[in-house]
């Protein structure tokens, strides 16, 4: 009886048995985070839905006033320039950053290119600014009567170039001034994915007379799909959810012309109390952000099958 | 034979012409072939370089000379007037006292539970912690920015309004940090645990005495990550607090550039005061950031 007890104990244990023992650990080792979770993502994620449809202004009762809030947002103007400013700040953003920080991870791996563990700590630096200061650092150099822009422009014969008047010339200088803070990001990605390419391959390609940029081309870039899907998404939801760096760098101006959606948002909900208003024009937002995910998780997927 | 012989002729050929090459190539070609991307590399590097070193410069000189034409680059009576002018003014000792509180209790509690949680989505196998690490990762769609006002409801309601707690607690849960420590520790055979087992271990200590120390690498590069982001947070900050008593630099800082007309020399001191923390921290933990192999599921 007792040799049979123990060789059943030592039997391994079925699938289930095994789930049903250790339960409680992974229980406990994720209690904080499934606290968080509840009270920080779900509870927002819900009572913003319910509000989106309310007239709620943050304190005291509220009436539901069904697809109201939405209806009103579809002909708010200031809402449409709001998200086309922001859609348009994302596409200048986004293929710039991409651009810069590869172009930068291959120069930082080349083994031709000397000091390269120094050069790096320049690009990384803007990385570590925080937003804030990143604006008031291009607020700085691209001043209109006091900017070194401007001087050096003028120091060489042109005219002052109105970079905080002219809408178009202040958004340039804040896609410059992001893309040039994230680059630092972006290019740690890009580097762990080339180092991550078998040196074989460019051997092989060097012996049957590829160049640099045909390596770059037919290697390089198609072994660090997955990494340019990442840094894209990545970057086009950080360019989404904007708001620090026009709130220092030009506060969202000249007059509201810059305004972005998440300033938007943040002034209708707080400043003028529409919680509910506010809730729907974050749902807008959070639609958008998970077309863009679908969107580009379906490219991703075509671009490997093929 | 000769069919044979002919193709391996060649063969030999070509690669003496190529090693004849790489010999004649190491001893000068290797510099010249050495200066264009090295030109190249140190061109970006000054353009990167160039807007922060004329801040910092500029924050040396007395604002008397700060817009006195022609602009020079090197402060031409170098002076620290604006850094104790910025220090002095707007309770800056204050709000760096309160940011750094911030900071390391966040980074603390970011690293502890996104470590339980790592360990726990790596080692154990059920269908509600699949579930769970599913959820961890859809937070990655929906930034705090998207849920301000809900999520500003949800901790006024809990009494965190006007709360340093407020700040630090809705910002813990990462999927970076839980994504992080779950690719680590798939990577720590399981052989490990099964031996602790059968020793006798209990399953939390296993967890406490071998698993966490062994992913101290992890929890560095997390703890500095965490760091970066408490430390330049602005618009939650914004939210939460309304006492100047608390504010965070971040604050401080846009307060001193939303003013009426900008102090510039304050500004320059004040910003270049906040840069300091975080470059010290990283550039005494550099590795644990250049080295990691950090991916998919980052978020800020």
């Amino acid at each position: 009886m007792t040799k049979r007890a123990s060789v059943e104990s030592a039997s391994p244990p079925s699938p289930s048995r095994r789930r049903s023992k250790y339960t409680l650990a992974p229980l406990v080792l994720i209690a904080a985070n499934v606290v968080l979770f509840a009270l920080f993502f779900v509870w927002p994620a819900v009572i913003g839905l319910v509000y989106s449809f309310t007239n709620y202004t943050g304190i005291g009762s509220f009436q539901f006033v069904g697809l109201d809030n939405y209806q009103k947002l579809l002909g708010d103007s200031t809402f449409y320039d709001a998200m086309t400013r922001t859609l348009l700040y994302t596409v200048l953003f986004v293929p710039l950053n991409f651009v810069l920080s590869l172009l930068i991870a291959n120069v930082l791996v080349s083994k031709h290119a000397k000091g390269a563990s120094v050069a790096r700590l320049f690009f990384f630096i803007p990385w570590l600014l925080s937003p804030i200061i990143v604006g008031v650092l291009w607020r700085w150099l691209f001043g209109e009567n006091f900017g070194l822009v401007n001087y050096l422009i003028e120091k060489v014969g042109g005219s002052a170039v109105p970079w905080q008047s002219n809408a178009d010339l202040s958004l340039i200088v804040v896609v410059v001034a992001a893309a040039w803070a994230w680059t630092g990001f972006s290019m740690l990605l890009f580097i762990a994915a080339i180092k991550n390419v078998p040196t074989s391959y460019y051997e092989a390609a060097s012996l049957d007379g590829a160049g640099p940029w045909r390596q770059f081309i037919s290697i390089t870039l198609p072994s660090i799909a997955p990494t340019s899907f990442i840094v894209i998404l990545l970057n086009t939801i950080h360019a989404m959810k904007e708001y620090a760096v026009f709130a220092s760098l030009n506060s969202g101006g000249p007059g509201t012309s810059n305004n972005l959606l998440v300033q938007y948002i943040y002034q209708t909900g707080f400043k003028a109390g529409q919680i509910g208003y506010a809730s729907a024009a974050s749902f807008v937002l959070m639609l958008i952000l998970m077309g863009v995910a679908v969107i580009q998780m379906m490219v991703n997927r075509r671009v490997e099958n093929r | 034979m000769t069919t044979t012989d002919l193709p391996r002729k060649v063969d030999a050929d070509s690669v003496r012409a190529v090693s004849k090459k790489r010999n004649r190539g190491s001893a000068t070609g290797g510099l010249r072939r050495a200066i264009a991307p090295t030109t190249l590399l140190w061109f970006l590097a000054g353009l990167y370089g160039i807007p922060v070193l004329w801040f910092v410069l500029s924050s040396f000189k007395p604002a008397g000379d700060l817009f006195s034409l022609p602009l020079t680059v090197f402060p031409e009576n170098p002076t620290v007037s604006g850094y104790k002018a910025a220090w002095a003014s707007a309770n800056f000792a204050q709000y760096f006292i309160n940011t750094t509180l911030v900071c390391v209790i966040a980074t603390i509690l970011t690293v502890g539970v996104s470590c339980c949680t790592g360990y726990a989505l790596a080692k154990y196998d059920n269908k509600w912690l699949k579930a769970f690490f599913v959820c961890i990762l859809a937070t990655t769609m929906l930034p705090a920015e998207v849920m301000l006002a809900p999520l500003f409801l949800v901790v006024r309601d809990l009494g965190f309004y006007n709360s340093l707690t407020g700040i630090i607690l809705p910002a813990l849960l990462t999927a970076t940090g839980c994504f992080m420590f779950r690719q680590f520790f798939l990577t720590v055979p399981d052989e490990l645990i099964e031996a602790a087992r059968i020793d006798g271990a209990k399953e939390l200590s296993i967890f406490l005495r071998i698993m966490v120390p062994l992913s101290r690498p992890i929890a560095l590069t997390l703890a500095i990550l965490s760091f970066q982001w408490r430390w330049n947070d602005y618009i939650w900050p914004l939210l939460m607090l309304n006492d100047p008593e608390k504010f965070t630099v971040q604050i401080g800082i846009q307060s001193l550039v939303g003013a009426q007309s900008i102090n510039w020399s304050v500004l320059l001191g004040g910003s270049v005061i906040s840069m300091i923390p975080l470059i010290v921290v990283f550039l005494v933990f550099q590795k644990y950031v250049m080295n990691a192999d950090i991916n998919a599921g980052l978020k800020d």
